[in-house]
């Protein structure tokens, strides 16, 4: 356990030593304030967070990979890998600190969008209920596009590939759920596949949970990505950590 | 403490250890001789657990590097070859991470950077970032990483290269006064190194040990400086 902690530890000091932490801090706060006005929130008339919500699986397609990509790529690069797998530190520990570090960095991110939330209530009367399960969506939705970033950091030495290849699975696994993209094809495929398709999607779980309505089945969606793509992370890293 | 039984590990076609055996005791300074692409930094870094050997094991301490892989890691004091380091952190920084992951906590941690610090001279930049330091310098930082847990078993990875002069006669000291009460591997192409830290000599080329013996011996029966004694055995016995 102190393995974890000191792996954990050493990853979330080193997003605040290097410029990392506040650009990334600086551009997301930028987007999501900028997104969520340019939707018409004033326009709506309406004292919720949906505007903010709405927008955030778009801009955490692009904000996750790049906080997650130099998580293993990095490492393998500058060779510091060696130094850390010599050390007393099993590769699950290894990948769970680093995965828990970078998962509360993009808390700290979400959790500085309070102005938000303290403008809703200042201008009017919210639901407090689905501020909160909206921000708990936010949070597992993170896990999950960290969770896949993680993965792709590991497959690839080269940050970039990395950033590029999660871009992608993340776009797929949000677009997927999209209205347009479900009629699209539901034109070619039967109405099962489709149905299959818009339940591995994040939008459709991720617009339940936000809706205020907490089910298992989202719940344990965004779970078991969370678990799926660590686990496989962990069985790729022990395989190619020397290569 | 050191005991390698037939290790084996190849890349792809190319064999990179092919069935090394040796053991190494307390008190003894290994050095570990051969040409580049001989399988020297393969076999180091099977026996600190980087790497997972294709057949073969081998004990450290008593530990299997195979089933008990963090107890062999948390015996030994490792240094690879190029010193990786975490380029952002400072010197101090560093240093207090490799104190977390091996549960050096209050003054066994105060103790130890105090006993550390000095040994490998690394006063001077302790709160520098790693990635401003020369190639002398992160060396001393990797040999400072590898030895604050004071540990009885340490394999070194050519740990004077890129160090001036002065600081490779004062690494040699430091491995010299070390070399009664642990057990030290250290690799080298540097054949004066050998000579003045190493009590026995093993000579590896294409993955297989070549001579297995001490300089003193070495230079005794082939009657030439081992610069010599190294060409003629390297040469002669792959070809």
């Amino acid at each position: 356990m102190h393995s974890f902690w000191a792996v954990f530890k050493r990853e979330l000091k080193s997003y605040f030593t290097t410029p990392i932490a506040y650009v990334f801090l600086v551009i997301f706060l930028f987007f999501s304030g900028y997104l969520t006005f340019k939707q018409g929130f004033f326009e709506m008339r309406q004292a919720d967070m949906r505007a903010f919500f709405m927008n955030l699986p778009l801009l955490f397609v692009f904000m996750v990979p790049s906080a997650a990509m130099r998580l293993w790529a990095e490492e393998r690069r500058v060779g510091s890998i060696e130094l850390l797998f010599t050390l007393p530190v099993t590769v699950t520990q290894a990948i769970l600190g680093k995965f828990c570090a970078a998962w509360l960095f993009l808390v700290i991110a979400l959790a500085l969008t309070f102005p938000m939330p303290i403008t809703v209530c200042y201008l009017g009367d919210p639901d407090i209920g689905m501020i909160v399960t909206g921000y708990l969506g936010s949070f597992l939705m993170a896990g999950g596009f960290l969770a896949i970033g993680c993965f792709f950091s590991v497959v690839s030495k080269n940050q970039v590939i990395s950033f590029v290849l999660s871009v992608v699975a993340c776009a797929v696994l949000v677009f997927a759920g999209r209205p347009t993209t479900l009629n699209y094809l539901s034109t070619f495929f039967p109405a099962g596949l489709v149905s299959v398709i818009e339940t591995m999607s994040f939008q459709t779980h991720f617009e339940s949970i936000q809706k205020g309505v907490l089910e298992f089945k989202d719940l344990s969606y965004f779970i078991l990505l969370i678990v799926g793509w660590i686990a496989a992370s962990s069985i790729v890293l022990d395989e190619r950590k020397a290569s | 403490m050191i005991s390698v039984k037939e290790l084996r590990r190849s890349f792809g076609p190319i064999v990179a250890v092919d069935g090394v055996s040796f053991e190494v005791e307390k008190g003894q300074v290994l050095g570990l001789l051969g040409p580049n692409g001989a399988g020297k930094t393969t076999a180091m870094r099977m026996l600190a657990c980087f790497l997972k050997p294709d057949s073969g094991t081998a004990t450290v301490c008593g530990h299997d590097i195979l089933r008990n892989s963090v107890e062999v890691r948390r015996s030994i004091g490792y240094l690879a070859e190029n010193s990786p380091a975490y380029n952002e952190m400072t010197v101090g920084g560093f240093l207090e991470f490799v104190c977390d992951v091996r549960q050096i906590k209050g003054k066994d941690r105060k103790r130890a950077l105090d006993r550390v610090v000095p040994m490998c001279s690394v006063e001077s930049v302790y709160h520098q970032t790693i990635e401003t330091l020369s190639k002398g310098y992160r060396r001393r930082v990797g040999l400072a990483q590898a030895l604050i847990h004071d540990p009885d078993v340490l394999i070194l990875d050519e740990p004077t290269d890129g160090l001036d002069p002065n600081q490779k006669h004062e690494v040699r000291g430091l491995i010299n006064s070390m070399a009664k009460d642990k057990c030290i591997i250290i690799s080298t192409h540097i054949l004066e190194e050998v000579e003045a830290v190493c009590s026995r000599t093993i000579i590896i080329s294409k993955g297989r040990i070549l001579v297995d013996s001490t300089p003193k011996e070495l230079k005794e029966k082939y009657k030439c400086s081992l610069e010599e004694v190294f060409r003629k055995i390297t040469k002669s016995k792959v070809a």
